[in-house]
């Protein structure tokens, strides 16, 4: 499907010469690049379609720097869980419990923190082996047992919510210290000063541009030293320069509002980690085998039991850190705290272009996804649209972005 | 011509960049048995497709003559109801409904409330299964028949809906001897009653033995049509026709210089995984660096379970016997240990349990061998993209290129890229289970070339496979198993199919 032959320039150049090649060799048509990464480029169009549509229907109100600073704190957890949640899909599994697991490592560490008066660390470490733990669970029953993840997931879905119920003895517990509230609440602003802005937050905005600008011509250099084919150097200083604007172009904003949400920062480190997992470790390449052919994986001595119990270990773990956001966000712990976010969570990764039957996703489709959901959701919310009529929407996004990922695939696979 | 039953005249299809038909004509006369031949992507299936309907009327060009008169179909349930049915390689029966409800799937017998007449169905299924010549019960669920009988189920199926015209897809593909056997002798039955049968084999000498005439494909193209029934239309003449040019011989030569003993198992025997029976029993072989062992045996003898349970114990329990790698005893307790004492299997089915079929010839290539390309954990892929271009040049993989889709190709490309998969692990002992399994006469050369290359470098082979004259093509050696059990070993130079086949039949109690 993609064409990938290594342009005759590319094949021809010496091997020494690669950084200097670097600056003219590639496969120049971007239609063809384009209709070659359809399927994932989609859904950032997508997103971008959705962000424009709801800056015209509010005004320009959803843009604004104190609405896009609410999107990231009101949608950072969905994210989080998005994040194990496209791992457990690729995997060829589902998890129906990130919810209860969400509210119980927030009710845990809501007990001890304000209950028992430890100090917020405490709490944050207490939530992380809960969560732990239920993953391992999890991941016990589904790896060494074999019971579907559906069956086990639905069962933890039930357990942990009544665990909460035991641990919060049915009453909600706030609030929490200042030192909690400010992982989710809290920002980064006013280090270096500013006139009316934060400097500080461009500065890290810079930085991270400055970074994803290196590693990609890096990586193009690598690439082309291996006689791999790349995008004309033309192309490739577009993308640059459109994804450095829309980060600073966001920071811009933050640095309008309040300045860096930590919460930005936790999620931004758990992306660049989790996406590199998946594309470039052994363990990412194992959980796409699992997924693709089970039996081929395991003929090709993949550990498969194993790589499904850290799956699941790692779902527990994202859900603690989801639980801590959460319950910090929301600056208490409540029985029924966490309720559906695995159906968000879900809903963001297929949105992302996971597969149902396993061996396809990615972490960054997930992010989008997920941010089209949050960007929907936000842009009712300031429309004032009815609660009722935002739950249709949201359904109906889901349908049609799964619909047309189905559709997608039949087209490819009917080219045969 | 005025008999023809089936006329396809000028048939061009295309897919997006590639002209998968050109100009194909096709004509059937009525009651005889076509054979279809041409290697793999010359356009047999996608022909078929056109003629059933799965690519409707208009999305190819050319014509369709039934009967004399032309025909659009704009569905299978259309080209059905003109009598033409096709059987797919890949069985489409529902596993745990019975006989009866599979045979009137889609067209079931209904009394006059409108419910299913159970009576009718189960007795019109009874004098279906009959007339194949299939003696079970039509209630039975059909999981519970071996594959020959669920091909015949699929023939009763085809004869409910008074097919004229049936296509049968590669029928015999994974049928055994026998099996086999039995469905030509239907195929000559139902001929013999006025139905008209298109098949699609790579199996030469069936085509030889049963087919009246024989349309040959080679690049979307019809190459030729042969008259088989004076006789003389051999084999090598259709091969002929199919590659475009003689093949010298079918095997490749080799000469044979084996060293030092590689692998040896020593009375193996493994429990069946549910069911209280030994499938291996107390077997013993060994194989030698720069050898080729076959081993033979019917279905059923054990002979993918015996390789399977040598190579990290994916089949099977209450596993006992030992085996030594260099004249070491090796512990090879998980598919990983087994790879890492030099020992490859190569599975007999490729889509199931070989290939990860969504994912690109790069990432299945590397698969096995993942730990060579990362360190700590990390991958290098761009090394990774290295030893796929490396493989795919090497191996002569076709495939516009490394990212490309392994569910896409032909099945010859995708045995070649399970080679390149397992000889990225640099193993000494390559297990080959029915290595040539649906794969065209071009291919399976290359293959075989591929095997000489491999034992020319001193790596030693194990060959699995049901057709014996590849077997006495390609071995040094070759094993016999039947009922778990070995029956024999005669280097090839004594051995003749005849011989081999005595020893493959010996029953359980003369087996020792």
């Amino acid at each position: 499907m993609t064409s990938t032959k290594p342009s005759s320039a590319a094949a021809k150049k010496p091997a020494e010469g690669a950084p200097a090649a670097a600056l003219h060799v590639g496969t120049s048509d971007p239609r063809t690049l384009i209709m070659n990464n359809l399927r994932q480029s989609g859904i950032f169009v997508a997103l971008v379609v959705i962000v424009a549509l709801f800056a015209f229907l509010t005004d320009g109100l959803s843009l604004s720097p104190g609405n896009i600073t609410n999107i990231v704190l009101q949608y950072s957890y969905i994210l989080v869980l998005a994040i194990g949640m496209v791992i457990v899909i690729i995997g060829g599994h589902i998890d129906l419990s990130v919810g209860s697991v969400v509210a119980l490592t927030g009710a845990v560490s809501a007990v001890i923190v304000i209950k028992q008066g430890q100090p917020w660390w405490v709490g944050v470490l207490a939530a992380l082996a809960v969560g732990l733990a239920v993953g391992a669970w999890h991941g016990f029953w589904v790896a060494y047992v074999g019971i579907p993840a559906f069956i086990v997931t639905l069962a933890g879905m039930l357990l942990f919510r009544g665990l909460t119920l035991r641990v919060l003895e049915n009453i909600s517990l706030s609030p929490f210290p200042t030192e909690y509230n400010q992982i989710a609440a809290g920002f980064l602003n006013g280090l270096l000063g500013g006139n009316g802005y934060d400097a500080f937050t461009l500065l890290i905005g810079a930085i991270g541009v400055a970074g994803y600008v290196v590693s990609c011509f890096r990586t193009r250099v690598a690439r082309i030293r291996y006689q791999q084919p790349v995008e004309s150097f033309a192309l490739f200083v577009a993308r640059m320069v459109l994804v450095s604007a829309v980060v600073m172009w966001f920071a811009w904003q933050l640095a309008h509002a309040r300045g860096l949400p930590i919460v930005l920062i936790i999620l931004a480190a758990l992306v660049l980690v989790y996406g590199l997992l998946t594309r470039r470790t052994v363990f990412g390449r194992q959980v796409y085998a699992i997924g693709g052919n089970l039996s081929a994986a395991m003929l090709s001595g993949v550990k498969v039991k194993t790589v499904n119990f850290w799956i699941f270990v790692n779902m527990g773990f994202l859900s603690a850190v989801a639980g801590i956001i959460f319950s910090s966000r929301s600056n208490g712990a409540q029985p029924a705290a966490g309720n559906m976010f695995e159906l968000d969570a879900i809903a963001a990764a297929f949105i992302g272009g996971a597969a149902v039957t396993g061996g396809v996703g990615t972490v960054v489709g997930a992010m989008a996804g997920g941010l089209i959901m949050a960007v929907m959701s936000n842009g009712m919310q300031l429309m004032s649209v009815d609660q009722s009529m935002q739950s249709v929407v949201k359904g109906l996004v889901l349908l049609v972005a799964v619909a047309f990922d189905v559709y997608n695939k039949r087209r490819a696979g009917s080219s045969r | 011509m005025g008999d023809n039953i089936l006329e396809m005249r000028r048939i061009t299809k295309t897919f997006p960049g590639v002209a998968a038909l050109q100009d194909v004509s096709l004509a059937v006369a009525h009651g005889e048995i076509h054979a279809i031949c041409g290697e793999n992507g010359a356009g047999k299936s996608t022909l078929m497709k056109v003629l059933s309907g799965v690519y409707p009327s208009g999305s190819y060009d050319g014509e369709i003559l039934l009967d004399g008169k032309p025909v659009n179909f704009r569905g299978i349930r259309d080209s059905e109801e003109h009598g033409i049915v096709i059987i797919h390689q890949e069985l489409a029966l529902v596993p745990y409904l019975s006989i009866a409800e599979n045979i009137f799937l889609g067209n079931e017998r209904r009394g006059r409330s409108g419910l299913i007449d159970w009576n009718r169905t189960n007795a019109d299924a009874a004098e279906l299964l009959a007339s194949v010549g299939l003696r079970e019960n039509p209630v039975t669920p059909v999981v519970q028949l071996g594959v020959g009988k669920q091909q015949l189920v699929e023939i009763a199926k085809a004869l409910s809906k008074k097919v004229k015209l049936l296509i049968l897809d590669e029928p015999t593909a994974a049928l055994n001897d026998v099996d086999s056997a039995h469905l030509l002798d239907l195929m000559r039955r139902l001929r013999d009653q006025g139905i008209t049968c298109i098949m699609i084999s790579h199996k030469l000498n069936e085509i030889t033995s049963i087919a009246d005439s024989t349309t040959v494909l080679r690049d979307g193209q019809t190459v030729e049509r042969l008259e088989m029934g004076s006789g003389e239309v051999t084999q090598e003449r259709i091969i002929r026709g199919m590659v475009g040019r003689d093949l010298d011989s079918f095997y490749p030569d080799r000469v044979s210089t084996p060293g030092e003993e590689v692998l040896r198992i020593e009375d193996w025997t493994v429990r069946h995984p549910t069911q209280d029976r030994l499938v291996v029993d107390g077997a013993s072989l060994n194989v030698r660096a720069g050898e080729v062992v076959g081993i033979a045996g019917l279905m059923g003898a054990g002979r993918t379970e015996l390789a399977m349970s040598v190579f990290g114990r994916s089949y099977g329990r209450d596993i006992t016997g030992r085996l030594f790698m260099h004249g070491k005893e090796i512990r090879a307790r998980s598919v990983a240990e087994a790879i890492s004492n030099g020992i490859a299997y190569a599975t007999e089915d490729r889509k199931r349990f070989g290939l990860n079929l969504i994912d690109d010839i790069r990432r299945n290539i590397s698969s096995a061998g993942l730990r060579k390309l990362s360190r700590l954990g990390w991958v290098h892929d761009n090394e990774e993209t290295k030893v796929a271009e490396t493989s795919r040049r090497d191996m002569n993989i076709k495939a516009p290129s490394v990212l490309s889709v392994v569910g896409k190709l032909s099945g010859g490309n995708q045995q070649k890229v399970v080679l390149s998969k397992w000889l990225f692990t640099d193993p000494d002992v390559l297990i080959l289970d029915e290595p040539t399994r649906g794969i065209d006469v071009g291919a399976k050369f290359e293959i075989y070339t591929i095997v000489n290359r491999l034992v020319a470098d001193g790596k030693a082979v194990i060959i699995i496979s049901s057709e014996l004259p590849e077997l006495l093509g390609m071995c040094d050696r070759i094993y016999t198993l039947s009922a778990g059990r070995i029956t024999g070993v005669v280097p090839v130079g004594e051995a003749t199919q005849e011989k081999l086949m005595e020893l493959m039949a010996k029953d359980k109690e003369t087996a020792r």
